[in-house]
C-alpha cells in the first residue's frame, strides 16, 4: 500500500470566455462579474483525484484540498471543486489582494500553502497550465521558486510511484521525460486527462464539506506585500482592440479557389 | 547606459530569428550583453558580434539542460548580478517564461510576458484577454524581466560590430538541489517548414480535414507557410500536438492565417485572432469562424484548397 497523499490544487475563478471579457478600474484589472472555475484547473483537480483514488481516496487518508485566492465570488470555484470531488476547500480572500500581479499572487499562495502545511506539509501542489484570464503561466514556476521546490510544469502525463514522480512534457523541438521526488509543484496540460463533471452524489456530498476562509493575517502576510502596492509590475494603459469584423464571404460555385488566390494577390500576400 | 541581458538557450549552429530580434531590441534599450547556455558555434558567435553584443557570459556547468528550468534561472541570476543588467530579455516559449518566472523571484524583479514591443524607456506593449485588449505595462522594480514574442521587430545588425570574449559565470552548487531532472529526451523530426510561431503564413486544419492534411500541406508549401491545427485535429492524432493553435496550444500572429475545416471555437480563436489577415474555408455558412474572417469561402476544402494551390503555382510560374 502506498503512503497517503496530501494534495493542494490551486483553482482560479476566472471570467467566462464565452462572454466578452473586460479590464476595469484604475489598475486595469480583470472584471470578474461573469466568472467560473477556470477550465484549465479542472485538469489539475482531475489529476489530483486520480492520484488520491489510486491510493484508496479519502478513506485511506488522502486529501485533495482546493485552494482559491480571490474576491468573495471565488468561493464558487472552491464549491465547484468540492462538488467535483475535492475533500476540503480553502478560500484565501482579503481586500488587500486586489490587483496582485503574478509575483504578489505567488507570494500570497506560497504563504497559504505553508499555512496549510503547518501540521503536515503538502506532498504535491497541482495547478492548471495557465489561467484562462491572465494567461502568463508564471505562477506555478514562481510558486516553486518561493517554496524552494522542484517544478514539473506542463505535464501531459503523470505517474507517481514510491514517492517518485514521472511526467511527460511536450516541447516544440523535443519531448522530455521529467522525474522528481516529492514534494513538488506540478502544472498539467489539457492533454493529461478528461475531467469529470460533478454528479448528483457529488453535489450533495459537497454540502457537508468544509470551506475554510483565510485572510492575510491568518497566513502572516503583510498587506503591503500584495495587491497593487506589492506588485512588481503595473499595467499603465489598456485599449480595447476593435473587434474583428466579417469581410467578404463567398459560396463556392466552382471557382472559389481562384477567387481566394485573387484576394491574396490583392492583399499582396503571395 | 542601461545594460540589457539577453538569455539565449542553446544558440545552435546559427542564431534563430527570434534571438536576433531580442538582440535588436536590447540595442534599442541600452548596451546589449548575452548569457548563453550550451555550445557557442562560430557562426552564432559571429552573429552576436555583428549585433553589437558588448559582454558575453557562459555557465560554469555543462549540465543545465539535464534539469527543468531551476538551474538555468540560478545561472541567469548570477549573470544579471555580474553584468549589472537592469533589463533581461528571454524568449516567450514555455521554458523561457518559466526561467523568467523563477529569475524574477530570485531578483525581486517584475516580469512581463508576451511582449510585442518595448519603448526606449522600458514600457512594454502586449495584448491580453486573448487579443481583445492591447496594454502597456512596466516593471516597477530596479530590474525588469521581459519575455518577447517572435516576429516583434525586424532584426538589424549593429552599425559597428564587436568582439566579445565569453566570461564564465559560476553556477551556484545549490542550483540543482530543488530541480526536477530531465531523464529522457526525444527530438521531434523537423518538418522543413517554417517554425509555427515565427511563420509569416499559417495554414491550419481542423476536424474537417478528416485525417488528410495533404491538401493543406500542398497549399502551405506553395505559400512557404507553416502548418497548424485545431485541437480536434491534434486530439484525433492526425498531426502532432505541437501544431495545435489556441488557448492550450500556440498563439500565432502571422500576416496570413488560412483556416480550413475549423469551426472557430473560442479556444481556437484565442490563438489566432491577432493574425493580420484571416481566410476561412468551411462548408458550413453558420460557422463562427466566418465572423472573424476577412475572406471566407463556404465550400468543401477538398475542392477549394487544391484549386487555390494550382492557381498559386500557375501565377508563380
Ligand atoms: C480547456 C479547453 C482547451 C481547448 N483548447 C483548444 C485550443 O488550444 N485550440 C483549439 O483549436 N481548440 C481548443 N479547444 C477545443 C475547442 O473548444 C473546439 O472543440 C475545437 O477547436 C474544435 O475543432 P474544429 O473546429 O477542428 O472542429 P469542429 O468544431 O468539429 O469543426 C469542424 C468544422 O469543419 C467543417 N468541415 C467539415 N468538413 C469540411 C470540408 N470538407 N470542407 C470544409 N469544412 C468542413 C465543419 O463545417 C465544421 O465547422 C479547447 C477546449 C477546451 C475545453
Amino acid at each position: 500500500m502506498e503512503e497517503s497523499l496530501k494534495i493542494i490544487v490551486l483553482v482560479k475563478h476566472v471570467p467566462d470566455a464565452q462572454f466578452d471579457r473586460h479590464l476595469a478600474g484604475e489598475a486595469n484589472t480583470v472584471d470578474r462579474s461573469e466568472s467560473i472555475l477556470s477550465e484549465l484547473d479542472e485538469y489539475a483537480l482531475e489529476a489530483a483525484l486520480q492520484l488520491s483514488e489510486a491510493r484508496g481516496g479519502e478513506a485511506a487518508g488522502n486529501k485533495v484540498i482546493a485552494l482559491s485566492m480571490g474576491p468573495a465570488g471565488a468561493v464558487n470555484a472552491v464549491k465547484k471543486s468540492l462538488q467535483i470531488g475535492a475533500s476540503e476547500g480553502v478560500h484565501l480572500s482579503d481586500e488587500a489582494l486586489a490587483g496582485s500581479d503574478a509575483a504578489a499572487t505567488s507570494l500570497a499562495l506560497a504563504a497559504a500553502i505553508r499555512h496549510l502545511g503547518a501540521d503536515a506539509p503538502a506532498d504535491l501542489i497541482l495547478t492548471g497550465m495557465a489561467s484562462t484570464d491572465g494567461e502568463t503561466s508564471l505562477v506555478p514556476a514562481q510558486l516553486a521558486e518561493r517554496l524552494g521546490l522542484p517544478q514539473v510544469t506542463f505535464a501531459a502525463s503523470l505517474e507517481l510511484d514510491a514517492g517518485k514522480l514521472t511526467a511527460r512534457r511536450d516541447g516544440d523541438t523535443h519531448a522530455d521525460t521529467i522525474e522528481t521526488e516529492l514534494p513538488a509543484v506540478v502544472s498539467v496540460t489539457d492533454q493529461i486527462n478528461d475531467p469529470r463533471y460533478p454528479n448528483f452524489k457529488g453535489i450533495m456530498a459537497a454540502k457537508k464539506k468544509t470551506i475554510t476562509t483565510l485572510s492575510l493575517a491568518d497566513i502572516g502576510v503583510d498587506p503591503a506585500q500584495v495587491g497593487k502596492a506589492g506588485s512588481w509590475t503595473a499595467v499603465e494603459t489598456a485599449e480595447v482592440r476593435p473587434p474583428r469584423t466579417a469581410g467578404t464571404i463567398i459560396t463556392d460555385e466552382g471557382d472559389a479557389g481562384i477567387q481566394l488566390v485573387e484576394f491574396l494577390a490583392a492583399q499582396k500576400l503571395l | 547606459m542601461a545594460k540589457v541581458l539577453v538569455f539565449i538557450d542553446n544558440p545552435g549552429q546559427a542564431l534563430k530569428k527570434s534571438s536576433l530580434e531580442l538582440l535588436t531590441i536590447a540595442r534599442s534599450l541600452g548596451e546589449p550583453a548575452v548569457a548563453f547556455n550550451g555550445e557557442l558555434h562560430d557562426d552564432a558567435a559571429a552573429a552576436l558580434a555583428a549585433y553589437g553584443v558588448q559582454a558575453l557570459y557562459r555557465p560554469s556547468a555543462a549540465d543545465l539542460d539535464d534539469y527543468l528550468v531551476g538551474p538555468k534561472a540560478s545561472y541567469l541570476a548570477a549573470a544579471v548580478q555580474t553584468s549589472g543588467a537592469t533589463v533581461v530579455l528571454t524568449e516567450n516559449s514555455a521554458e523561457g517564461k518559466e526561467i523568467a518566472a523563477r529569475l524574477s523571484i530570485k531578483l525581486g524583479a517584475g516580469v512581463i510576458t508576451d511582449v510585442v514591443a518595448v519603448d526606449p524607456d522600458g514600457t512594454a506593449h502586449k495584448s491580453v484577454l486573448a487579443g481583445s485588449y492591447t496594454t502597456t505595462a512596466r516593471a516597477t522594480t530596479p530590474v525588469a524581466v521581459l519575455t518577447v514574442k517572435p516576429n516583434s521587430i525586424t532584426p538589424e545588425p549593429a552599425v559597428t560590430g564587436t568582439a566579445p570574449e565569453a566570461v564564465t559565470i559560476e553556477v551556484p552548487e545549490t542550483a540543482t538541489a530543488a530541480s526536477a531532472r530531465v531523464t529522457a529526451r526525444s527530438e521531434k523530426p523537423e518538418s522543413g517548414r517554417p517554425d509555427l510561431t515565427e511563420a509569416r503564413i499559417v495554414v491550419a486544419g481542423g476536424r474537417g480535414v478528416d485525417g488528410d492534411f495533404g491538401p493543406l500541406e500542398a497549399l502551405a508549401d506553395a505559400l512557404g507557410a507553416a502548418i497548424g491545427a485545431s485541437r480536434a485535429a491534434t486530439d484525433a492524432g492526425w498531426i502532432g500536438h505541437d501544431a495545435q493553435i489556441g488557448q492550450t496550444g500556440k498563439t500565432v500572429s502571422p500576416q496570413l492565417y488560412i483556416s480550413a475545416g475549423i469551426s472557430g471555437a473560442i479556444q481556437q480563436k484565442a490563438g489566432m485572432q491577432t493574425a493580420k489577415v484571416i481566410v476561412a474555408v468551411n462548408k458550413d455558412a453558420e460557422s463562427p469562424v466566418f465572423e472573424i474572417a476577412d475572406f471566407g469561402v463556404v465550400g468543401d476544402l477538398f475542392q477549394v484548397l487544391p484549386q487555390a494551390t494550382a492557381e498559386i503555382k500557375k501565377r508563380k510560374g
